[in-house]
C-alpha cells in the first residue's frame, strides 16, 4: 500500500525532492571533495607527487601513521574494557564512568589540548617534575599521541556499550554454567559477539586519530618535520600560499575518509546477515 | 542427586526476593517452582545454579555444602528462558562448547560422537550446521537443552523453559521434557508461572509467593487441597463467596457445607472458594444461591456462564455443552447456583 501511494506521488514533487537532496549533497560534500582533488592536480601529476615527496610531507605522514598506530590500539583495549565493565556488571560510579567517556565529545578539542598544556607545560602542574627528569611531553611526539588518545577514546566504547548492553549477560552466564573460565567466556563469547561493533569503532577511531586538528595543534608546537601531523602540515602549507602541496596532502586525508566510508559500507553489505544476528536473536 | 536448600534468604536492595526458604528435592525428581512473577522462584533457581549468592543459608548437593563452589564448578545444567544460545556458533558448536572448555578436553572424536548423540536425543540431527538465528523457537530451546545435558549435569535447572513459545509448541515440548526426564532419570527443577505446565509436567510442585514457599505437594494435592487462599486463586479460575463460619460449617444463602478446622468458630465472616466446574446450575428452585444469567460463552466443549448473585456478586460457572443445552437458559433468566464443594478460610486468611 505505502509503496503504491509513494509511487503515485506526482512526478514533479518527486523530482523536486530528489533535486533538493542531491544539490545539498553536491554543494556541501561533493564540491569540496572535487575542489581538493582538482587543486592538488591543477599543475599536473608531477607537481602533485613532488609535493607529496617532500621531506616535511613525508615526515608529517609518518608522524600521523605513528600516532594512529599507538592511539588506536590503546583506545581499542580501553574501549573494550570500559564497555565490558559497563555493559556486563553493576558497580558504583558506573554513570560517572559513562559521563567521563563522553567527555572528549562534549569538550572542544582545542580545550582538550590546552588542558594538556596546563598539566604538562613548563608552568603546568607536572611541568617542573618532567623538566627535572628530562622528559619532553609537550611540543613532541608523546604529547601529540596523548592528545590524540584523549580526543579519540570515546569512539570504540560508544560503539560497543549499546551493543553489549543489548546482548545482555545471559550468554556469558550460559558459558559459565558449562564450565568456562572468565577468560574463556570473554574470548569465546563476549569478543566474537562484539567483533563487528569493535571493528566499526576502530574504523571511526582511526579516521578521527588521523584527522584530529584542534587538540594536536595546541600541543604540537608546529615544528616542521618533527611535530607536524598531516592536518597541521596542510595548514602550514596553505598559509604559505603553497596551494598545490597543501591540497596534495589534503587528498590523502580525503582518501582516508573515502576509504573509511567504503570499508564501513562493505562491512555492512558483506556481513549484513551476521550483523543482524549478533544484534538480535 | 539429592538437593537441599537450607534457610536461604536473598535481598536485592529494598526487595526481599527470598525469605528463609528451605526445600529438599529427591534424587531423580522433577520439581516445578510455581509462582507469580516476583515471588522469588527464579532467584531460588539462580542460587542453586550459583549465579546468585544467598545472603544467608546454604545449598547442599548430596549433603555437601556447595556455597563456596562457583557456578563454573557446580556441574549444573541450566536452560535459560530466552535460550541464551551462542549466536555466532553453529548448533553443533553450541552443544560441544561445554566439552571443549573442559580442563581435560576430550578427543575430537569423542566430542563429535557425544554431540551427535545429544542432537539425536533432541531430534535435531540434521541441524548441526545451522546457526541459532535459523531455527524456530522450539528448536532453539531443544538445542539449549542438549547443550546443558552435554556436561552430564548433576541437576538440570530450567528457567521458564517454554515461556517464550506459542501454545502448540509449548504443549509438545512439555510432554517431550517429561518423557526425556523419565528416560534419563536426572534430577530436575523448573520454574514456571503457568499452573497447567507445573501440574502436567512435575512430580512435585512448590508454590512460591512473596519470597517464601506457600505449599509443597504432588500436583493432585496442590490442586485438590490448596493450603492457602493465595494458591486457590493462583491455580486457575475460582469464585469467592462470602460465608459465615459457624461451628464447623460454612453457611451461604441457606446452604451449609462442612468446614473442617472451624469447629470452634462462632458466626465469623469467611471466604469460601468454589471452582467454576464445582458450581451446579439449575433452573428449578432447589435451594442454593439465587443468581441471574448475564451471558454465556461457548468455549469448545464447555460453556462458561457469567452469573450475577445477591449484592452484585459475580460468579462464574462452567458447564458441559449438553448440560447447558438442557438448561435452556437465556440472558437475564433467574437460576440457582449450588456449590458441589467449597473450601473456606477466615476472612483474614487464617484457616
Amino acid at each position: 500500500m505505502t509503496r503504491n501511494s509513494s509511487r503515485n506521488e506526482p512526478l514533479l514533487v518527486r523530482g523536486l525532492l530528489i533535486c533538493v537532496a542531491l544539490s545539498y549533497l553536491g554543494l556541501f560534500l561533493g564540491a569540496p571533495l572535487v575542489t581538493v582533488f582538482a587543486e592538488a592536480w591543477a599543475k599536473g601529476p608531477e607537481t602533485y607527487f613532488k609535493a607529496l615527496g617532500q621531506a616535511d610531507s613525508l615526515a608529517a605522514i609518518r608522524l600521523t601513521l605513528i600516532t594512529a598506530a599507538i592511539a588506536v590500539p590503546i583506545n581499542l583495549v580501553f574501549g573494550l574494557c570500559a564497555s565490558w565493565a559497563i555493559a556486563k556488571f553493576e558497580f558504583k560510579g558506573k554513570s560517572l564512568l559513562m559521563t567521563l567517556i563522553d567527555l572528549p565529545f562534549s569538550v572542544s578539542p582545542v580545550i582538550s589540548g590546552l588542558v594538556f598544556v596546563l598539566l604538562f607545560g613548563l608552568q603546568g602542574w607536572f611541568g617542573p617534575f618532567l623538566a627535572e627528569h628530562g622528559i619532553k611531553l609537550l611540543f613532541a611526539v608523546p604529547g601529540i599521541v596523548l592528545a590524540t588518545v584523549f580526543v579519540t577514546f570515546p569512539f570504540v566504547a560508544r560503539e560497543l556499550i549499546p551493543l553489549m548492553q543489548e546482548q545482555g549477560r545471559e550468554e556469558e552466564e550460559a558459558a559459565l554454567m558449562l564450565g568456562a573460565s572468565g577468560w574463556q567466556c570473554f574470548w569465546h563469547i563476549t569478543l566474537p559477539n562484539a567483533k563487528w561493533g569493535l571493528m566499526y569503532g576502530v574504523l571511526l577511531c582511526n579516521a578521527r586519530a588521523m584527522g584530529e586538528f584542534g587538540a594536536v595543534s595546541v600541543v604540537s608546537g608546529h615544528i616542521r618535520g618533527l611535530t607536524n601531523t598531516m592536518p597541521l602540515h596542510v595548514e602550514i602549507l596553505y598559509n604559505e600560499y603553497n596551494f598545490v602541496a597543501a591540497f596534495a596532502v589534503a587528498t590523502l586525508l580525503a582518501a582516508l575518509a573515502l576509504l573509511t566510508l567504503v570499508a564501513k559500507s562493505l562491512m555492512e553489505w558483506r556481513f549484513a546477515a551476521e550483523l543482524n544476528s549478533t544484534r538480535r536473536l | 542427586m539429592q538437593l537441599d536448600i537450607q534457610s536461604v534468604s536473598k535481598r536485592f536492595g529494598d526487595f526481599q526476593a527470598l525469605r528463609n526458604v528451605s526445600l529438599s528435592i529427591d534424587s531423580g525428581e522433577l520439581v516445578a517452582l510455581l509462582g507469580p512473577s516476583g515471588s522469588g522462584k527464579t532467584t531460588l533457581l539462580r542460587i542453586i545454579a550459583g549465579l546468585e549468592t544467598p545472603d544467608s543459608g546454604q545449598v547442599l548437593f548430596e549433603g555437601e555444602n556447595v556455597s563456596d563452589l562457583s557456578a563454573r564448578h557446580r556441574q549444573v545444567g541450566f536452560v535459560f528462558q530466552h535460550y541464551a544460545l551462542f549466536r555466532h556458533m553453529t548448533v553443533f558448536e553450541n552443544v560441544a562448547f561445554g566439552l571443549r572448555v573442559r580442563k581435560q578436553r576430550p578427543s575430537k572424536g569423542t566430542i563429535e560422537a557425544k554431540v551427535r548423540e545429544l542432537l539425536h536425543l533432541v531430534q535435531l540431527e540434521s541441524m548441526g550446521d545451522r546457526y541459532p538465528s535459523q531455527l524456530s523457537g522450539g528448536q532453539r530451546q531443544r538445542v539449549a537443552l542438549a547443550r546443558a545435558l552435554a556436561i552430564e549435569p548433576r541437576v538440570l535447572l530450567l528457567d521458564e523453559p517454554f515461556g517464550a513459545l506459542d501454545a502448540q509448541v509449548r504443549k509438545e515440548l512439555r510432554r517431550w521434557l517429561r518423557r526425556l526426564h523419565d528416560e534419563m532419570g536426572i534430577t530436575g527443577v523448573f520454574v514456571t508461572h503457568d499452573q497447567e505446565e507445573a501440574l502436567e509436567v512435575a512430580d512435585r510442585v512448590v508454590v512460591t509467593h512473596r519470597g517464601g514457599i506457600e505449599q509443597v505437594g504432588s500436583p493432585a494435592e496442590i490442586y485438590d487441597h490448596p493450603a492457602t487462599p493465595f494458591i486457590f486463586q493462583f491455580l486457575g479460575n475460582v469464585n469467592r463467596l462470602p460465608v459465615r463460619l459457624h461451628q464447623g460449617a460454612a453457611r451461604i444463602g441457606g446452604l451449609a457445607f462442612p468446614a473442617g478446622g472451624f469447629e470452634n468458630a462462632q458466626d465469623q465472616p469467611g471466604i469460601a472458594f468454589v471452582r467454576p466446574h464445582d458450581l451446579g446450575i439449575s433452573a428449578e428452585g432447589s435451594g442454593g444461591i439465587p443468581v441471574s444469567l448475564r451471558h454465556a460463552v461457548v468455549i469448545g466443549p464447555t460453556v462458561r456462564l457469567e452469573l450475577e448473585g445477591p449484592d452484585r456478586l459475580t460468579l462464574e460457572a462452567e458447564l458441559s455443552r449438553s448440560a447447558f443445552d438442557a438448561l435452556k437458559a437465556h440472558p437475564g433468566q433467574a437460576l440457582w447456583a449450588r456449590p458441589v464443594s467449597v473450601r473456606a478460610f477466615l476472612e483474614d486468611g487464617g484457616q
